[in-house]
């Protein structure tokens, strides 16, 4: 069996021995984007709403069943005044008001511009504001349909606002999703492959056999490998069956460019490995190095576009930028790799830097 | 040539000198025992001649290559088990040893004739993990991995800490069978009682050199008479010889005391019966007081106190 050979084996029974770890690592990413994937949504459902009604008919009821008949509202007051909103907002039980006007049927049918006033928790503004929209939508809809059955009514200009508000967002989001995740599980299993030889003093003797840095890393990186591809499919497979996301592009370029991302993100943890000398700093490392860059400069939640330059330079040297570009491109959009290309060779890129950076600080000697 | 040379070798940690111009020289097919209490510098000095550190100053060779600049070459034929458990704890004995061996191109079948005597004691455990052996196997396992690529020349610090006394001899006996191959072994320990077991002797303590010769040289150079003062109360024995009025080092060895003069040219059944008589008026009706040889601890304590007097 060759050294290199015998290192790879060596580093597969470490992996398969540890169960727990083996069972977090490819378990994690699957909780992770169910988490995520349902935590980080834009769009808002059951949203607690009032609607304050002051003579109730046939008209006002018609609206007020819209509202009961979607998704994204849950009626749980009717009211007859709006005097008791103030009390409802603040203990939060409510989360929007629709206030009817007292002759609301009346005008309608006369033909005059009947009034609804709107009202929405703002306290988080971006929800706020959506949920706002979707009101406006539904009332929209409402006086879209009396208009077509020849009522009076004005017509508004229309303010479109879709109503697919898991899928929309799924789909913006699980991409960036299996960055994120796939960074931090492989940049940690890396991360404390190393550290935890000098932890248990069997670097020492790794040392003193003629095995070079770069075939200790490399072994370390190809073993864990392995596991990452595993966790690729079953993420990917998850977003098809659980957010329905679509798969426009080809699954196996998907794949390939999965396992070319675990591999930057592997080399990185080697990095962290290499240059730390206990497995808690190295993992405190190897989190503080790849989350919060992966969360807020991959473009992952907040769009790179709008950040000012310094911020964009910086994201520019964070992997999981590309290999989001490259996951909403092939899942979203169906392109390949001509025009992917440019990212594909960033990472590789990158790896490469990554792999010969941790080889140049690797210690051939004991401290 | 010689198998190592060290040539006034320093190191220091900070404000800690561990190794004190060192020098020495080991001669191809010996068992070379370096003997010193904890701290003396043992590990870092291995740690030195097998690559792993690098000397502050002064020029070590191992095979007659230096350990600084031929580090790559010396990889290859230098055999180092570490003092502390270096094995994969999550692999099996066997897994542990084929690893070592593949990473120097070798198998273990091809090496048996050499590890074969060492392996067959393990072989009933083969299957369990390096990290359920008792301390003794864990030693045998780890000096069959430090031997599985044939090295030229063995480097064992500690081999014998923590190990029980069964294994610790064990582990003697194999070496010597090692040592009969013809191959060059230095080890390091801290029992001055195992220092018979090596051909010559290194005595350090605080980095600096308090002599090197064949163990019993060491011993016999010790150059005063010595005497072993017995009786059943230890520790008040100890306390009342002190206070007798030519003692010059009274120190507790095993269940006896061992005293050495102040005078030169006395004979020594005189000092003897003068020395008894004294713990007799103490009390001691039991005391006896003999002339004993002196073993290599007692040198060593007597060196310690005079440092100056290195070789």
């Amino acid at each position: 069996m060759s050294a290199f050979r015998g290192l790879l084996r060596k580093e597969a029974l470490h992996i398969l021995r540890d169960r727990r770890t083996l069972a977090v690592v490819i378990f994690m990413p699957i909780l992770q984007v169910i988490l995520f994937g349902y935590a980080i949504r834009t769009d808002i459902s059951r949203i607690r709403l009032a609607i304050v009604d002051p003579s109730p008919d046939a008209a006002t009821i018609e609206l007020r069943n819209r509202f009961t008949a979607t998704d994204a509202f849950r009626v749980v007051r009717v009211l007859p005044s709006a005097g008791t909103l103030d009390r409802l907002f603040a203990s939060g039980a409510i989360q929007e008001a629709i206030v009817l006007d007292g002759d609301f049927a009346n005008r309608l049918a006369r033909g005059l511009t009947a009034r609804v006033l709107v009202v929405a928790d703002a306290s988080e503004p971006n929800s706020g504001s959506a949920m706002e929209s979707y009101a406006l939508a539904v009332i929209q809809g409402y006086e879209r349909d009396i208009a077509a059955r020849g009522g009076a009514v004005r017509i508004v200009p229309e303010a479109r606002m879709r109503f697919n508000p898991t899928r929309a967002s799924a789909n913006l989001f699980v991409p960036g999703l299996i960055a994120f995740v796939l960074t931090i599980i492989s940049a940690l299993m890396t991360a404390i492959s190393l550290t935890r030889e000098k932890e248990t003093g069997t670097m020492e003797i790794l040392l003193v056999s003629p095995l070079k840095p770069l075939e200790i890393i490399v072994g370390k990186v190809l073993a864990y490998l392995v596991i990452g591809f595993v966790s690729v499919l079953l993420v990917v497979a998850e977003a098809r069956l659980v957010f329905a996301v679509p798969l426009r592009g080809s699954l196996m370029l998907l794949l390939g460019e999965g396992v070319l991302y675990i591999l930057t993100s592997l080399s990185l943890g080697i990095l962290i490995s290499s240059r730390t000398s206990s497995q808690r700093v190295a993992m405190i490392g190897a989190l503080a190095g790849t989350m919060l860059p992966t969360i807020l400069l991959s473009g992952f939640i907040f769009p790179i576009e709008s950040m000012p330059w310094p911020l964009r330079a910086i994201a520019n040297v964070v992997p999981a930028k590309w290999f989001i570009v490259i996951a909403r491109g092939v899942m979203l959009k169906g392109v390949g790799l001509e025009y992917l290309w440019p990212q594909t060779l960033i990472l590789l890129g990158m790896t490469v830097l990554l792999v010969a950076a941790a080889t140049r600080s690797f210690r051939i000697r004991l401290a | 040539m010689n198998a190592v040379t060290v040539e006034a070798l320093s190191k220091r940690f900070a404000d800690v000198v561990a190794l004190d111009a060192i020098s020495l020289e080991i001669a191809p097919g010996e068992l070379f025992g370096i003997i010193g209490p904890d701290g003396a510098g043992k590990t870092t000095l291995f740690r030195i001649l097998v690559t792993l550190s690098v000397p502050d100053a002064g020029r070590a060779t191992v095979l007659g290559r230096d350990v600084v600049t031929d580090l790559w070459e010396l990889r290859r034929r230098v055999g180092y088990m570490p003092g502390r458990f270096s094995l994969y704890p999550d692999l099996s004995v066997e897994e542990n040893l084929s690893f070592f061996a593949s990473v120097f191109g070798a198998t273990i079948e091809a090496q048996h004739d050499l590890i074969g005597p060492i392996y067959d004691q393990l072989a009933p455990f083969k299957d369990r993990r390096a990290g359920a052996l008792s301390g003794g196997m864990k030693q045998k396992l780890a000096l069959c991995c430090a031997l599985v690529h044939r090295p030229e020349i063995l480097f064992l610090d500690e081999p014998t800490t923590g190990v029980d006394a069964v294994s610790r001899r064990e582990l003697w006996e194999l070496l010597d069978r090692l040592r009969n191959t013809g191959l060059t072994i230095v080890v390091s320990t801290p029992y001055m009682d195992e220092a018979d077991r090596c051909g010559r002797v290194a005595l350090i303590q605080r980095g600096k050199l308090l002599g090197i010769d064949v163990p019993d040289r060491i011993a016999a150079s010790f150059g005063r008479p010595l005497f072993a003062v017995r009786a059943a109360e230890r520790y008040r024995l100890l306390i009342a010889t002190r206070e007798f009025a030519n003692a010059a080092t009274v120190f507790p060895f095993g269940d006896v005391l061992h005293y050495t003069d102040r005078r030169d040219g006395v004979p020594p059944e005189r000092i003897a019966r003068e020395l008894r008589e004294h713990l007799q008026a103490r009390g001691f009706a039991d005391a006896e007081v003999q002339e004993t040889r002196p073993t290599i601890e007692d040198t060593f304590m007597a060196r310690m106190g005079e440092p100056e007097r290195a070789a």
